[in-house]
């Protein structure tokens, strides 16, 4: 007897539990190697999902073997050559593997071990450990959400909502307490007639009232309906509002000509990086693009990383319209907002006193976090000394330098990392 | 091959096209079945059962078992087969069949009709037919309730892993996993498995055994039997003979375990003891089922149930899988046990069919007899070691142009030892047949004695064997050991004499003992 089974439709990914046991287990190692691959990378890629290596040793299951060493006799196919006796060097490399004995112990190289991450997990392993901090104002009043909640049963209901146990249980109930007594009295009847028939002849008048008693009460019984619409419950759900967190991020970059393509591309990365972040962790929030070289626009999402508009620099422009943003759109009681700003550093030099003023006296009141990045590789240029003054009186302004690249995430974990409790 | 029988009743032709149909797949099985069955193949009841790449992923990760405890090792070999799969690196095997009863065989929906009649001729007819007539399957392993014990696992390591943590239960499994090959009774034999007394004795067995080791480590000596001791301390070794089985050693012995750690261990040795026949047959597994898919697809072409462009096909199939690479090449890596293995099987119907006076010298017993009773006998009663030692035959010697090379670490240069000539075919066919020796291959092992009124300290054995030192991961295992063991743990090497060269110590802090 044969069987054909056909298994294609059942029981994908069994082991994905084991998967996902090793991710645990190596955790540690995984997050090291995502933070290598990170380096130099750039930001499209690294939202591909990523080929991870991790050192063989670390994952190595190990086992008594043998190794190279001692006395090894190998017999080997292919001979072309060599005659009894004959005696060769030993080949190099690979501990003698080859034509040589040592082929035959059972070592295996180590190589890194590699494997890939999905899209997924990579960007968990990226945006462990991270937020945005004191993200605190939580408010009810003006909720628009809400989540639907058990609330026990209920007697009137859509189809859908019909619960089959509670209404059955009711049914059963019901018949019982309908029909008990009729049964009981059938019970008595029917044990009678036994009794009478066993004394008198079928056709006994006692006899004929009993079978007339009984068919009544059988029909009186069948006539109890098996379920009622009285019977109906259904599952009821209310609404309950939810509280939620509401934030803005404001994204501010500086495209004025001194920025040369390469650190725009820096900034770009970095944005992207924060953004990523934030649609991925937070699932309400909104975020504002602010670009500027002497004149500042909010623009979209696409024309913030695409666009190609360039002039000369003016930090306060940007950091008006940021204040004016503020003020219109997100008041401070409802909105936690943060603010991400990138520049070159170089400004007019007037301009940045007032900048220095605008933040100091406007906005950093409104805001719960100001992350200022300056893309340089040279000296720190005058809005960075005007800002580090800032940083002394509030310490939910803080600053970091990027030189190359290669600083993007560092810098980037430094800004957001979880914040001792 | 071009003259074509013409079949003289009506029979099933398996048409050429290269997509298949649950139909065409149960048409071919059977007209396989039948060929078999008239050659005398005795096999389990076929279960083929259909399944994805995924699942032939999933199954090669969990050493081809439907049902499997969890663990991160499986993870791991999952992910390197998965990225090499996607990676287009490596294809997957085009078959895994599973020794139990029925014999389950899996088709992957990716092959073609005729690799899914290959498959069928290889998995569920030669390699079944293997299972359950080689004796070292019969001995070791049950096929009738394999499946049943892998659930019983699963579901017991399922229950410690919710009682007692999944940390406690993992790195108690890495512990057995690194002394899986030190699990196996290569002597004695195993007593059967079933589901059920399984769980009837499992609990009657904890309590059991916990007396027996609390009896062992009974805190308090009689003051008596403490005196002889000393003055006969041969009598009160422990253990009183070397033991091979290391986790049978530590889940009856080790004093700390607790019971259901004990059962944790036995469960492994017991799945270790389940593939050891694997491990030592490869060879000859292989060789019987690539034998009889060889043989049983040709019948069915000289019956005409299948066509040319399906023989052409399967020939190239066929003949990657035999090809043996030479020593130097770039692909060479060992013998393929697929082509000596086949290559013997044929060599062995050739002796019987077409013996030439070298074969008659060297093999008067089968010269001349009937092949098939011969390949029978010879598939019984074997494993690669015997198999080898008692069938190469000169003539393969020469085909593979096999030749000896010694590797003696005191030498600069190695030597070749003997070539396929007159003189070395014995020398040669005596070393392959040693190659093949899983007790040359695994260092030699044992327990050794345990302190018993002092420490506790576990001595294990390693008896060198040619002066081969042991691995790098070696100081691993025995922290795997003495984890185990719960005390120190040491590890003597002696040579072939018995004297101690060198020990190895891995102590034991007790403070890892948490629980």
């Amino acid at each position: 007897m044969t069987y054909l089974i056909d298994r294609r439709f059942q029981g994908k990914n069994k082991s994905a539990v084991n998967r996902e046991r090793f991710l645990r287990r190596y955790k540690k190692q995984i997050k090291q190697a995502v933070e290598r691959a990170i380096k130099g990378r750039s930001i499209i890629d690294v939202a591909n999902g990523e080929k991870v290596s991790i050192p063989a040793r670390d994952v190595g299951e190990p086992s008594f073997g043998h190794t190279h060493g001692g006395v090894w006799e190998a017999v080997c196919p292919g001979n072309t050559e060599y005659l009894k006796g004959d005696r060769i060097a030993r080949p190099k490399g690979s501990g003698g593997g080859g034509s040589g004995g040592a082929g035959n112990s059972d070592e295996v190289t180590q190589d890194d071990f590699i494997f890939e991450l999905s899209r997924e997990e990579f960007m968990n392993y990226f945006f462990e450990d991270l937020e945005l901090p004191n993200l605190v104002k939580t408010q009810l009043a003006s909720t628009t959400e809400f989540k639907s909640q058990r609330a026990g049963y209920t007697v009137s209901g859509t189809p859908t909502n019909i619960h089959v146990l509670r209404s059955l249980r009711g049914a059963l109930g019901r018949r019982i307490a309908v029909g008990g007594a009729s049964a009981r009295r059938l019970r008595e009847l029917q044990e009678e007639l036994e009794q009478q028939l066993l004394l008198e002849p079928a056709d006994d008048e006692a006899v004929m009232r009993l079978k007339k008693e009984i068919e009544h009460l059988k029909v009186r019984l069948t006539a109890i309906p098996f379920i009622d619409p009285f019977d109906l419950r259904y599952s009821n759900r209310v609404k309950v509002p939810k509280p939620s967190t509401k934030a803005v991020m404001f994204c501010i970059m500086d495209v004025s000509g001194s920025m040369d393509e390469q650190k725009k591309d820096t900034a770009k990365r970095f944005f992207i990086l924060l953004y990523l972040f934030l649609t991925r962790t937070y699932d309400e929030i909104d975020v504002v693009f602010i670009r500027h070289h002497t004149v500042a626009t909010e623009v979209d999402e696409d024309e913030f990383f695409h666009s190609r508009e360039s002039g000369g620099t003016v930090v306060s422009s940007a950091l008006v319209l940021l204040a004016d943003i503020l003020r219109e759109r997100y008041p401070a009681g409802d909105w936690n907002a943060y603010v991400a700003q990138a520049s070159d550093g170089d400004n007019w030099d007037r301009d940045s006193v007032t900048c220095r003023q605008i933040l100091d006296e406007t906005i950093m009141p409104l805001v719960q976090y100001y992350a200022y990045v300056e893309i340089t590789d040279g000296e720190p240029q005058n809005l960075w000394y005007e800002y580090e003054l800032i940083a002394n009186d509030h310490p939910h302004f803080a600053m970091q330098k990027i030189e190359s690249p290669a600083d993007i995430y560092p810098v980037f974990r430094e800004l957001f990392r979880k914040q001792p409790q | 091959m071009t003259d074509l029988k013409m079949p003289t009743e009506k029979r099933f032709r398996l048409p050429d096209q290269s997509e298949w149909t649950q139909d065409l797949i149960e048409q071919i099985h059977e007209e396989v079945g039948r060929v078999a069955r008239d050659f005398g193949l005795d096999t389990y009841p076929n279960q083929l059962e259909i399944i994805t790449a995924e699942q032939m992923m999933d199954a090669y990760a969990s050493v081809g078992m439907p049902v499997s405890y969890n663990h991160w090792s499986f993870g791991k070999h999952f992910m390197s087969t998965e990225k090499g799969y996607r990676r287009g690196q490596m294809g997957l095997a085009y078959e895994i069949v599973i020794n139990s009863n029925p014999c389950i065989a899996y088709l992957m929906e990716e092959n073609s009709l005729m690799m899914q009649a290959l498959v069928i001729a290889h998995a569920a007819y030669g390699h079944n037919s293997f299972f359950k007539g080689n004796y070292l399957f019969r001995t070791w392993t049950d096929a009738d309730a394999i499946i049943d014990y892998m659930l019983f696992a699963k579901n017991y390591i399922a229950e410690c892993e919710r009682r007692h943590g999944m940390e406690a239960v993992e790195l108690l499994l890495d512990s057995c996993h690194a002394l899986q090959n030190y699990g196996v009774d290569r002597y004695k034999r195993p007593a059967r498995l079933s589901l059920q007394e399984e769980n009837l004795r499992q609990a009657e067995r904890e309590a059991y055994l916990q007396t027996q080791v609390n009896d062992l480590w009974r805190t308090l000596p009689r003051r008596e039997s403490l005196d002889e001791d000393e003055s006969h301390p041969q009598e009160q070794r422990f253990p009183g003979e070397p033991q091979e089985n290391l986790l049978y050693f530590i889940e009856k012995s080790a004093p700390l375990l607790k019971p259901w750690e004990r059962e944790i261990v036995r469960i492994t040795r017991k799945i270790s003891q389940y593939f050891y026949p694997q491990r030592q047959t490869q060879v000859m597994n292989e060789g019987w089922a690539t034998f009889w898919h060889f043989t049983l697809l040709n019948q069915l072409y000289d019956e005409g149930v299948v066509g040319e462009g399906f023989m052409l096909e399967f020939l190239q199939s066929h003949t990657n899988v035999i090809y043996q690479p030479p020593v130097g090449s770039p692909y060479y890596n060992g013998i393929n046990p697929y082509a000596l293995g086949f290559a013997m099987m044929r060599d062995i119907r050739r002796i019987c069919e077409d013996p030439t006076d070298e074969d008659r010298r060297w093999f008067p017993d089968i010269a001349g007899s009937d092949w098939r009773s011969t390949l029978d006998f010879a598939m019984r009663n074997f494993k690669d070691e015997s198999f080898i030692a008692q069938y190469l035959s000169p003539r393969l010697i020469r085909e593979f142009h096999f030749f000896s090379v010694l590797d003696d670490d005191e030498n600069d240069k190695l030597l070749i030892s003997a070539i396929h000539d007159e003189d070395g075919y014995r020398y040669v066919r005596q070393q392959l047949a040693a190659q093949y020796n899983l007790g040359n291959r695994e260092p030699n092992i044992q327990v050794w004695a345990v302190d018993t009124h002092g420490d506790r300290t576990l001595t294990l054995r390693h008896t060198q064997y040619q002066r081969r030192p042991l691995n790098q991961q070696t100081d691993e295992v025995l922290k795997h050991v003495a984890r185990l063991w719960g005390f120190d743990v040491r590890l003597e090497t002696v040579d072939p004499d018995g004297s101690v060269l060198f020990s190895q110590e891995c102590p034991w802090d007790k403070r890892h003992r948490g629980h």
